[in-house]
């Protein structure tokens, strides 16, 4: 066996920049001086992002929330998506949305029962907030699931500053409705991308809402959110279907009663409200029970909770949940 | 002299129709060939399973649907050869539909009998393909030479059992969509119709001469 003892003047292996950093920073000279190009020319320019364009968020605090499953490779995460407003494949979000959706300007509305409403702009929604990486497992209701490194605070963080009244028991969120930026809104005529009534929405029961495992994410694996994951900002609730984790999100309303959300008006015996991951209720065309992970080729057992019945179960206790599903 | 020259030949000499067969035989493994491909090149995607599984359902309805094509194509054409491939793709067809259950069995249940039998007995879109397979069985072991001879009359009458399977792949279809995408299915339910009704408008009798027919015997 052949020892090799490297000599003082000898670089580290460790040391070298990998290529793909090396070439990053080359892409981030390049895009810094495009975006600042671009400022100089036309002042509150709006913004597509393609794959390249997305910046690094920085240091990102760690979560005791976090899984420490190996996560999915970035283009497992970025390309393959049920981001029907690109179509209804899997790989449409992937190829449509980067160069249609516009990043900024972005708004968030906060409206409903709350002292603190308003519509704030993207930076100063986030303001006072620290973003910190969430690895979570994400589980979609068609029985596949992925591990993803999340960037985001949390929801409750949100609402908390909205200051909620005492008759704000429900919080609904909304994507953006624009056609010109999300195409599948636009569609007519016999399809079912046509019968979805747009903006797509979601719900979730106050006490969800501000369960510290519910946050808004602004991006994954250290960068900003890639269009086709929901960007700038979308919803993410680790123990329900995917489905519930809304994406782009530009409305959060509080109210009193149970929002109508977009699944459960299309199909409702096949899309419950609560949407909790439960391998003991199944889907009527499909078993619950079992998932496979994204880069296994063999299924695996499902989670209650997806795994996050810990933090989540108390939210539920005496609850049918066969018939809440 | 121009009309006949564009009439399609009865027969073929020996040489053409194997020569035939070896092409249809090429094109049939293609698609499992390009599908191993992707396999080992990643081009199936993040989730390989999912896309083996449905691509090869789709080719075994496709070719099954080719298969049930050869007998109106005869019909309108008047080339017999054309019977002499009809075996080879059902076959071809049936062994997408083995590829397709096994992915099913082996990847989505891990070969446990008990979540097998659990989907088949709670998902009707499983049921109804399991049920076309089951018919398909018996369909590709009395495919040969020898079982033709054996059952004589009775071949044809078993060999009947091919138009509740096509049926019963394509309601597999219909019931196993998400969101409503009904254009795919329904273009395969559309040449199955196609196929199905122009048989039974061939067997009503005034209509057989205008469809090109043979001339009955009795």
């Amino acid at each position: 066996m052949l020892i090799r003892i490297p000599r003082s003047w000898e670089v580290k292996p460790s040391e070298i920049t990998p290529e793909s950093v090396y070439r990053d920073r080359r892409r981030f000279l390049r895009t810094s001086a495009l975006a600042a190009a671009g400022s100089l020319v036309a002042p509150g320019f709006v913004t597509a992002k393609p794959m390249d364009a997305l910046e690094p968020l920085g240091e990102l605090p760690d979560s005791r929330f976090s899984t420490d499953e190996p996560a999915n490779d970035y283009d497992e995460i970025t390309s393959y998506n049920n981001f029907y407003e690109y179509g209804t494949g899997k790989s449409d979000p992937m190829a449509r949305a980067p160069e249609l959706l516009q990043h900024r300007p972005w708004t968030v509305e906060v409206t409903g029962e709350a002292e603190n409403t308003g519509t704030y702009d993207f930076d100063d929604f986030l303001r006072g907030l620290t973003v910190e990486e969430r690895i979570y497992r994400l589980r979609c209701v068609e029985a596949w699931s992925m591990v993803v490194p999340w960037a985001g605070v949390p929801l409750a963080s949100v609402l908390e500053r909205a200051r909620p009244t005492s008759r704000a028991k429900y919080v609904k969120f909304y994507t953006l409705l624009d056609p010109e930026q999300m195409p599948a809104q636009s569609s007519s005529g016999f399809s079912f991308l046509a019968s979805i009534d747009w903006p797509y929405t979601e719900g979730l029961r106050m006490d969800e809402a501000m369960n510290p495992l519910t946050i808004l994410a602004t991006g994954l694996y250290g960068k900003e959110m890639p269009s086709q994951n929901g960007a700038p900002i979308r919803l993410v609730v680790p123990w329900k279907y995917g489905f519930k984790s809304i994406k782009s999100v530009v409305r959060i309303h509080l109210q009193e009663t149970e929002p109508e959300t977009t699944w459960n008006l299309i199909a409702p015996e096949e899309y419950g409200f609560y949407a909790n991951v439960n391998p003991n209720v199944d889907h009527p065309r499909w078993s619950q029970a079992r998932e496979r992970r994204i880069g296994e080729f063999f299924k695996r057992d499902t989670l209650m909770f997806n795994g996050y019945g810990e933090q989540v179960a108390d939210l539920y206790a005496g609850m049918d949940l066969e018939k809440h599903y | 002299m121009g009309a006949a020259s564009l009439r399609v030949p009865t027969q073929l000499p020996p040489r053409v129709l194997l020569a035939l067969r070896i092409v249809v035989f090429g094109l049939c493994l293609a698609p499992a060939g390009l599908l191993l491909r992707d396999l080992f090149t990643g081009g199936l995607g993040v989730n390989p399973v999912e896309t083996l599984l449905r691509e090869l359902g789709d080719w075994g309805l496709r070719l099954l649907l080719v298969t049930l094509a050869i007998t109106p194509l005869r019909w309108l054409t008047g080339a017999a050869w054309l019977i002499r491939l009809r075996r080879m793709l059902g076959l071809f067809a049936f062994s997408y539909v083995v590829l397709h259950l096994s992915v099913f069995v082996v990847f989505e249940h891990s070969l446990r009998l008990a979540g097998i039998l659990d989907d088949i007995a709670n998902r009707p879109y499983i049921l109804v393909g399991f049920s076309a397979f089951l018919l398909l069985v018996p369909l590709a072991v009395t495919s040969t030479q020898g079982w033709m001879r054996r059952l004589g009359r009775r071949w044809k009458q078993l060999h009947w059992l091919v138009y509740p399977a096509a049926i019963l792949g394509v309601a597999h279809f219909f019931l196993l969509i998400k969101a409503n995408r009904w254009t795919e299915p329904l273009i395969y339910a559309g040449i199955l119709a196609t196929l199905l009704g122009y048989r039974l408008a061939r067997r009503a009798g005034p209509l057989r001469r205008s469809l090109g027919a043979p001339a009955l015997r009795s």
